[in-house]
């Protein structure tokens, strides 16, 4: 966490250096991933407008800004809603864990509703809307506020005079400016914005754009920084998640990737293994394939990692897309393997999904939430071909690289598991992409030699570590995993491998 | 018979250019339309806050016939005499 604060740091440092620009305060919404992305928040005392379609997840987020300020940042809130009553969003939002009586009762909060009725309103001649200014401002004096939401915009303006409004919207994001308020102001994408009329590029320092699409029959919700004005942003959109814990967006970290890179080893939990590697192990925070066909003992591998890193006081998160957890646990106790108790005493811990229920973005936000919810140090991907689609389009890779990425900086040590094998490399294109990202490739490949099945494990690539170049016969049984060095005329049986990326 | 009685509210910010016309507008009108059978209470809505949110108000200058029945609301500086007419449902 620290050095990507950092990283940050140095960031804007360096674009105020380069462009000489006006220094431009951010306040953090506190949204986890968010602030990653605008590079610190948005900007304070300013209006931000976030765009986005019916149902993209605005109003949460304008939400999840003003319940931050106060939990975190000690800053009360007015959230101003021109289209849900205000028991219907107090209701709405405790799906969404936010719970706003409390702040309500503590003074932190308040809560109004302006409803316009099209019906009841006939235009005779000009006018303002001083009169909104007039309960924002009395909104503000009530609770103090340092921070404000109005949602959405549309809903206020509709079947007023077109004229009047281009006016009227500058003349309230000028009045927010000078109030010295950090605001959301939510509006749908449509006629004023994000279109011909392109009211945003006059009025808000700050766009954010929010949209959901179907690809595959998943929705998948999306952001993205339009404008900024005065700051370095990222200009790609970002997959996010609405969940009981509020709106996470997956971060990027990628964009100059400055690794703490470790010396420090772990343990494969298979003693033979750890001699292939120096005697020592993988390095702390590398990223490890175990990869070979199905029913290899690839799981079983990853287990044995597992339960020796609890063994040693780490925070294991288990990623299961295949078997579920208990059919792991009853597996592994026949090979000797026991995670039960770890789970027990907290070390472990189990995420289960089937592929089929969320595409591997949203694996990744949610598997990223528990990693900073137990503070994990090994994490285990088993395996990370069913979530991957062979999608040649799809920007999987570059997905999971981001994800490595994130352990890395994170100093978390990861083992995946893919049903990668030398045949399918050549046919599966995606297939090529994980191995590639990996720091150590460990492959097991089964042969049919003197009328017996047997498990051939070798180290195929291991950056910054002087592995053993031999092959190793793999034997699992219920007295445990057992790696002996191959016969030299056995050798040659064995090893019919070309090449490998 | 006895004669209709008009009530109306006008919620203004005083010094701004469409409250001023607004007042006098009003006045105007009522002067001209309904002599002798009108109410007006102005009320300066920047000196009370909590009125705009009672009675719901965003867009000024604001008029609200009270009575008679129903409530009726118009924004805007009240310079479309023939908007006026329609909604106090008067015959020019």
């Amino acid at each position: 966490m620290v050095n990507r604060e950092d990283l940050q740091q140095k960031n804007s440092n360096a674009n105020h250096e380069n462009t000489n620009r006006f220094e431009i305060t951010k306040a953090k919404t506190g949204i986890q991933g968010l602030d990653d992305v605008t590079y610190g928040g948005i900007p304070e005392n300013r209006p931000t407008l976030v765009v986005g379609n019916v149902g993209t997840g605005k109003t949460v987020m304008a939400m999840g800004f003003i319940i931050n300020g106060i939990t975190k940042y000690d800053e009360p809130g007015v959230f101003m809603t021109f289209e849900e009553k205000t028991d219907e969003l107090k209701v709405n939002m405790i799906s969404m864990g936010y719970e706003l009586d409390k702040f309500i009762s503590e003074n932190k909060l308040y809560l109004e509703r302006l409803h316009v009725d099209q019906m009841e309103i006939q235009e005779t001649g000009r006018y303002n809307i001083d009169g909104l200014f007039i309960r924002l401002g009395a909104a503000i004096e009530k609770v103090k506020a340092k921070r404000i939401v109005l949602d959405s915009l549309d809903t206020l303006f509709t079947g007023l005079d077109d004229k009047i409004l281009r006016a009227e919207f500058k003349r309230l994001f000028f009045w927010l400016k000078e109030r010295k308020v950090t605001a959301i102001i939510t509006a749908e994408v449509g006629k004023f914005f994000l279109t011909r009329f392109g009211l945003e590029e006059i009025v808000a320092d700050c766009v954010i754009e929010l949209n959901c699409r179907v690809h595959n029959q998943i929705a998948t919700r999306r952001l993205r920084i339009v404008k900024y004005r005065g700051s370095y942003h990222s200009i790609n959109e970002y997959p996010f998640t609405l969940d009981q814990k509020g709106i996470t967006i997956l971060p990027i970290v990628s964009e100059s990737p400055q690794f703490i890179v470790s010396s420090a080893r772990i343990s494969s939990g298979i003693r033979e293994i750890d001699e292939m590697l120096e005697n020592k192990g993988f390095y702390v925070g590398s990223s490890i394939l175990v990869s070979g066909s199905a029913g290899t003992g690839k799981s079983t591998l990853v287990s044995a990692f597992a339960e020796d890193a609890c063994k040693k006081n780490n925070k294991v998160l288990y990623c299961a897309f295949e078997e579920a957890p208990n059919q792991i646990i009853r597996n592994m106790e026949t090979v000797g393997i026991h995670l039960k108790n770890h789970i027990d005493s907290g070390n472990l811990r189990f995420y289960y999904s089937r592929p089929t229920l969320q595409n591997l973005e949203l694996h990744l936000i949610t598997i990223r939430k528990i990693i900073k919810e137990i503070n994990c140090t090994v994490v285990v991907l088993d395996p990370i071909t069913n979530i991957m689609y062979e999608d040649i389009n799809s920007d999987m890779r570059t997905m999971l690289i981001r994800f490595i990425d994130y352990l890395k900086i994170e100093q978390i040590t990861v083992m995946l598991t893919a049903t990668i094998t030398t045949t399918s490399l050549q046919l599966i294109q995606s297939h090529e992409g994980i191995s590639s990202i990996v720091d150590l490739c460990i492959m097991i490949e089964e042969k049919y030699i003197k009328n017996r099945h047997k498990k051939f494990l070798y180290v195929i690539k291991s950056r910054g570590i002087n592995n053993s170049k031999k092959d190793y016969e793999l034997l699992i049984d219920p007295g445990g995993i057992s790696v002996s060095p191959v016969e030299e005329e056995e050798h040659g049986i064995a090893k019919n491998i070309m090449s490998y990326p | 018979m006895e004669i209709e009685q008009f009530v109306f509210q006008l919620f203004v910010i005083p010094g701004t250019v469409d409250s001023n016309h607004a007042i006098k507008n009003i006045q105007m009108f009522c002067e001209k339309y309904l002599k002798g059978m009108y109410e007006i209470e102005i009320i300066q809505i920047n000196e009370h806050p909590a009125w705009a949110m009672k009675e719901n108000i965003f867009a000024l200058p604001l008029l609200i016939k009270k009575m008679p029945l129903p409530e009726d609301r118009l924004i805007g500086d009240l310079s479309d005499t023939n908007k006026i007419l329609k909604m106090l449902r008067i015959e020019s």
